[in-house]
């Protein structure tokens, strides 16, 4: 890894797009391959070489993998909507989480329904060995698009984020599951 | 009136043309969406995404759009300055753990109302008597409702499912 930042090798793309040497100490080299172009553009389009220079140096080596592959996402999900960016893919998703809860709710409602009806029938001949499985979730409504909230709600997920490539945050795009209008791979 | 208020210099500067040290023209891009007042919100979107970058991201959208792209950039901005590693993948991640565990939980409470439903139906042709059921009508022993005990659950499930949920995305 360490030489294909060498100035012999190809450029990583960030450099090529750049139409700059790349040196040794690039910071863009290990996380923007050669063969993924379209990567560093979205990134450059968005956020600016100089910003995500910027960025990257305030943060630890070990965190600059993760934070230019959410870049990476963000940068694209703004390119495929200039209007929304990845917050339209937020606000799908928190729709979702309201509707299963409410859905939740309505099922849990039938349960205890049953579980009266049940109880009331009085059948002494039955064993009645009902168990009342489903946990609601904690009394966490949601509300929409609060950074501050959506944030600490995000925190506890922070050591299970995915560390592949960029191609494993395909499987983040909400759209590419829940909505039928875009086509799909880059 | 804004002319001649702006030529003047009545008018203080919208927030980006503040922090650029620059004059705040007529035309300017930003000052529809930065007031004066909201220092911070330009601050944060200059930070992550540059002032020149958003100002041709603004120039690009017919103008009915750029407000809620504004709004857009400024709820992305704020999550990369809170978490510069993540910024809204964080988010993402975060709520599609949560649809996770509600689809799990709803399947589980699903099957025990099926269950429940089904044992309900079973227990009545063993007993001459039930008077008291209240979910029962007519004869139960002489019934198997199972069908139609389930197509009342799907169609008391549909009337929960709502196509037009509050479609306000920004309340900054």
């Amino acid at each position: 890894m360490a030489s294909s930042s060498n100035s012999y090798n190809s450029p990583c793309a960030a450099c090529k797009f750049l139409r700059r040497k790349c040196m040794p100490g690039c910071i863009f080299a290990p996380y923007f391959p050669p063969e993924e172009p379209h990567k560093f553009a979205n990134v450059h389009k968005i956020f600016g070489a100089s910003n995500v220079t910027k960025l990257l140096n305030e943060l630890l080596p070990h965190q600059r993998e993760d934070a230019v592959n959410s870049l990476a996402y963000e940068a694209e999900a703004r390119v495929r909507d200039p209007v929304y960016g990845c917050v339209g893919a937020i606000s799908y998703l928190q729709r979702q989480v309201h509707r299963l809860q409410k859905e939740l709710d309505a099922a849990n409602a039938d349960l205890a329904h049953y579980g009266l009806s049940t109880s009331a029938a009085g059948a002494p001949g039955n064993v009645v060995d009902l168990v009342f499985q489903p946990q609601p979730l904690p009394s966490q409504q949601l509300p929409p698009l609060n950074p501050v909230y959506r944030l600490s709600g995000a925190s506890p997920v922070m050591n299970q984020m995915p560390r592949g490539t960029g191609g494993s945050y395909g499987t983040f795009l909400p759209w590419n599951n829940g909505h039928d209008q875009q086509g799909g791979n880059m | 009136m804004k002319e001649s208020s702006r030529k003047q210099g009545a008018a203080s500067p919208c927030a980006a043309c503040k922090l650029l040290r620059r004059r705040c023209a007529q035309d300017c891009v930003f000052s529809p969406y930065f007031p004066a007042d909201e220092p911070q919100k330009f601050a944060n979107v200059h930070r992550v995404f540059g002032a020149s970058n958003v100002n041709k991201m603004l120039q690009e959208l017919p103008i009915h759009q750029r407000g809620d792209a504004v709004s857009s950039m400024v709820y992305e901005a704020n999550a990369r300055v809170r978490d510069p590693v993540y910024g809204c993948v964080g988010a993402i991640s975060s709520l599609q753990q949560q649809i996770d565990v509600l689809q799990a939980q709803l399947a589980l409470a699903q099957a025990e109302v099926v269950h429940l439903r089904v044992r309900q139906s079973t227990n009545f042709p063993g007993h001459g008597l039930c008077p008291d059921s209240p979910s029962s009508s007519g004869s139960p022993s002489s019934k198997q409702v199972s069908p139609q005990d389930n197509k009342g659950m799907f169609s008391h499930m549909d009337i929960v499912d709502e196509a037009s949920l509050g479609e306000s995305m920004w309340s900054c």
